[in-house]
Parts: C-alpha cells; sequence; structure tokens
C-alpha cells in the first residue's frame, strides 16, 4: 500500500478490498498484541532449534550468531518456545507500560 | 420473431438463464424453487447450456460455491428459497462485500416453524441487509426479463454486486402463464459476456474476502454502501435499455391508476396483480384509490417513493412478513422512515397478511383498503393490523 495506513481512505481500496499485492501480509505488526516478551540467556543454548519449530507464528530465525530468536515485530508473547524449550534459555517477562 | 409460449413460471426462468448463458449453476433443491434448478441441470445435461452444474450438498454450500465461480469470472446462477436462504446467510454478506456479480433467484417461502413451503416474504426481509440488489417480480414475464437484466445490472463494472430476483413461490414460481422469450441475438446485444476486472487468475495472484483490521474495516463496509447506493443509477439505466430493446419497461416503483389519489394502496410481488383488480373494482364504484407496487427492495428508492406519495393523504401498506415484537411489516417500517422528514406525508397504516400461501382476494384488499382508510380516521391502538386472521 502506497499510503500509510492512518491516511487510506474508502476510495482507495480495490473493489471487495481485493488485495493485489502479494505478500503485503507481512506488514501486519502482530506484536502489538503482546503482553509477555521472550528474553534469552544464550549461554545455556545448544541450538537444537526445538523454538524455531513450535513457535506458532513462525517468526522465529537464526541470528548472526545462529542462536534462535524471535522477531519482535511479530512475536505475540505465548510464550510456547520458553514451554518447550529443553535447556530453559528462554524466560518470557512482562512488558513494561 | 420472438415467441409467446405457455409455459410454467419456473421453467421460463431457466430458460431465461440458458438465454443469458451462464457459466455455472450451483444449487440445491427446495420447495417452491425445485423446478428452477431441476430444469437448469437437464439444460446442462443434455448440452443445451454449455455450463457447468454443481450439485452440492446444502444452500450454505451452494453459495459458498457460487463466490469462487464468480471471482474466477465466471457467468454464475444459483436459486433458493425460505430455509434455503436463511441457511445461505452468513455466505450472502460475503458475495456482496467481496463484489461477486451472483445472480440467484429466490422462489419466496414462508419460515419454519410450523413447517410451511407456501409463499411469503419472510425469506426476503431475513435478507434484507445483506447488502446484495433485490428485485420483486409480479408475473412471469417480469421474472424471464429481470433475470436477464439482473446479469447485466450484476456484471456492470460501476455495480458488481450480486442480485437477488424475488417470486412468490407457487404463487408465481407454479404458474402457467404465456411468456414471450427474447429472440437469442437480441439477448447476446444486450448482454455481453461478463468481463470481471480482477479475476482468480494464478498470472496475476490476488487475495479476496481477506483480513480486515479495525484501521481499514469502517472503509470498506462505506465503500459498500457509496456502491449499493449508486448501483440505482445503472439499474434504471438497464431497465431503460431492456424497454429500448424489447418494450417491456421498468421502474424501482411503479403506479396503476394511483395519480392524484387520496387513497394508495402499496404491494410488492404477484398479490400486486389481485390488488390491481381490486383497484379496478373500487374505482367503478367510484372510490378515490389507486396502487404503488415496489420493485426495487434495495437499492432503496426513497426519491421515487416519495414522489408517488406526494399527492395521497392515506398510504396503506401490505407486508407479507412479520417484525417480531417490532413495529409489525418491515417494508412499511421502511417507508415510514423514508417519510418521516417529509412536510406534506400521508397517514400511514401497516397491515401484515398473506403470510405462509395464504390468500388474499380481490375482496381481502377492499376489506383492507377500507380497514385501512377507517383505521387512518379513527386511529388504532396496534402498531399494526392483522390481515385475515381469526381472534
Amino acid at each position: 500500500m502506497a499510503k500509510p495506513e492512518a491516511e487510506l481512505t474508502w476510495k482507495d481500496l480495490e473493489i471487495g478490498c481485493i488485495v493485489t499485492e502479494p505478500g503485503n501480509a507481512r506488514q501486519y505488526r502482530t506484536g502489538d498484541w503482546r503482553s509477555q516478551r521472550p528474553t534469552y540467556d544464550f549461554n545455556k543454548c545448544i541450538k537444537c532449534g526445538q523454538c524455531y519449530i513450535y513457535c506458532p507464528e513462525g517468526c522465529i530465525r537464526q541470528n548472526t550468531e545462529e542462536y534462535f530468536e524471535a522477531d519482535m515485530y511479530y512475536c505475540k508473547g505465548c510464550g510456547i518456545c520458553a514451554r518447550e524449550c529443553p535447556k530453559d534459555v528462554i524466560t518470557m517477562v512482562e512488558e513494561a507500560e | 420473431m420472438a415467441t409467446k409460449t405457455g409455459i410454467e413460471v419456473s421453467i421460463a426462468l431457466s430458460e431465461a438463464v440458458r438465454l443469458a448463458n451462464a457459466d455455472v449453476v450451483a444449487a440445491y433443491p427446495i420447495t417452491p424453487q425445485t423446478h428452477i434448478v431441476e430444469h437448469l441441470a437437464e439444460l446442462v445435461a443434455d448440452g443445451e447450456l454449455d455450463a457447468a452444474y454443481i450439485p452440492v450438498e446444502s444452500e450454505h454450500s451452494a453459495m459458498s460455491a457460487c463466490l469462487g465461480s464468480a471471482a474466477a469470472g465466471a457467468r454464475t446462477f444459483t436459486a433458493t428459497a425460505g430455509q434455503g436462504l436463511e441457511l445461505m446467510h452468513e455466505v450472502l454478506y460475503v458475495a456482496s462485500s467481496m463484489r461477486l456479480p451472483i445472480v440467484m433467484a429466490v422462489a419466496n417461502r414462508a419460515l419454519s416453524a410450523p413447517l410451511s413451503v407456501w409463499g411469503d416474504h419472510s425469506d426476503v426481509m431475513a435478507v434484507r441487509d445483506t447488502g446484495w440488489i433485490q428485485i420483486f417480480t409480479e408475473n412471469g414475464q417480469e421474472v424471464v426479463d429481470n433475470v436477464l437484466c439482473a446479469f447485466r445490472i450484476a456484471e456492470d463494472r460501476r455495480v458488481l454486486l450480486p442480485v437477488m430476483i424475488h417470486l412468490d413461490g407457487f404463487h408465481l414460481s407454479h404458474m402457467i402463464e404465456p411468456i414471450t422469450f427474447p429472440e437469442q441475438n437480441k439477448v447476446d446485444q444486450f448482454l455481453p459476456p461478463n468481463d470481471y476486472p480482477l479475476p482468480l487468475d494464478p498470472n496475476r495472484p490476488v487475495t479476496m474476502g481477506d483480513f480486515g483490521p479495525p484501521f481499514i474495516y469502517s472503509e470498506t463496509k462505506w465503500a459498500q454502501e457509496v456502491n449499493l447506493k449508486a448501483a440505482k443509477e445503472v439499474v434504471l439505466q438497464v431497465w431503460n435499455e431492456f424497454g429500448d430493446a424489447f418494450g417491456r419497461h421498468y421502474s424501482p416503483v411503479e403506479g396503476y391508476r394511483y395519480e392524484g389519489c387520496r387513497v394508495l394502496l402499496l404491494t410488492m410481488g404477484s398479490f400486486s396483480e389481485t390488488a390491481m383488480t381490486a383497484i379496478d373494482k373500487m374505482r367503478s364504484e367510484g372510490k378515490d384509490v389507486g396502487l404503488m407496487r415496489l420493485r426495487l427492495w434495495r437499492p432503496f428508492p426513497f426519491d421515487e417513493i416519495r414522489h408517488t406519495v406526494k399527492d395521497a393523504e392515506v398510504l396503506i401498506v401490505l407486508d407479507r412478513a412479520l417484525s417480531f415484537g417490532g413495529p409489525g411489516g418491515p417494508v412499511c417500517s421502511e417507508i415510514k422512515a423514508a417519510l418521516y422528514q417529509v412536510d406534506k406525508k400521508p397517514k400511514i397504516v401497516s397491515f401484515v397478511g398473506g403470510l405462509g400461501g395464504r390468500d388474499i382476494s380481490v375482496a381481502g384488499f377492499e376489506d383492507i383498503v377500507n380497514r385501512g382508510i377507517e383505521i387512518s380516521e379513527t386511529g388504532s391502538s396496534r402498531e399494526f393490523e392483522i390481515f385475515g386472521v381469526r381472534e
């Protein structure tokens, strides 16, 4: 979408709000929904990738040091990665207001 | 030469769909719509209509299949009635919101319980707000003509909305009437091939019916409202062009011996023809009464209604559906709303009758008019009158 969300009017929409730009769902910031965030103690991490497999959002990638880490733009804070991690690397903490 | 044939209206309707050269029919049979889809299935099986016939397992699936078909750019038809229309309910909104030009005939039927296969307008009124263009018909010729017009209206690039053609179950769907079928070459001239602007196409991928977060949902609904209201101009244009091509003219509100009348009766659908006979009789007795028939139900023809009643002192509205616990007849409610802000307006009397296939005879319409005039003078403690109920 060429315009920012807040400036889109009904006249900017395609018929029936059809989306003609493939893959633009990646613009949707689901990270806004989060009330808790994952924090990491990578000293314990064995890079098994269990968190990557279990993440229902598919938002976990390997960082430059190849540790698995959630992308905060999309992470909804569900905590499944923290529960599934066999080495207790991940601790969920409350998001500050 | 166009030929006149004695034919059951349901079969004639199917023949109109054949003349329109529909690409896909997805439907589930339900009384009193059954003959329509049975005959379409025969036409497809016999190779007389080059279409895909999708025999689905329910009306919900029928409308869902129509969504896919119309989204692919195919000319799409279905038909239903009563409970079937209700089972489609949630999908009806999707069809209009996604701007898919589906045409559907509804053989209007009462709703259970108790089980009734017979006609009234309960099914229509329950889908009033689904965003479809809705047109009432009075006789078989109007059904055939308006099915052809419906495809033109629905597929017009300025519209791209689904259209319902309402015909009264049994009272119209099962009548044998003399009907003139337009010639195929004239239909082809009137109704060009469907050309949906953004069809499903692997080479040009689009997403339809996507997620609409709060930041955009209101804009999509307003776009839909603007679009449906603007569709009226196209409906008028298509009816005019149809009239020029085939000699039969239609308009959103049609009067019958109404000009300058003190008392007007308003009806929809096939009962209007009986009402006309009653008006003729009362006029011959010197009564000052005329008839107006509502043809275009959505988009609602505010201006035409205000214009038609401008000289009337009493307006009697007959609804064939009941809004339980509310103001009575849904059509009368909207007529009242349309006239509330008008300075000079008639007294409005609401009647509900003809429910679940019960006839209203010529004498019945005379009773409604006479009672309506009486109530307009004396007032009533009721929000509406129920006609013909044994109390």
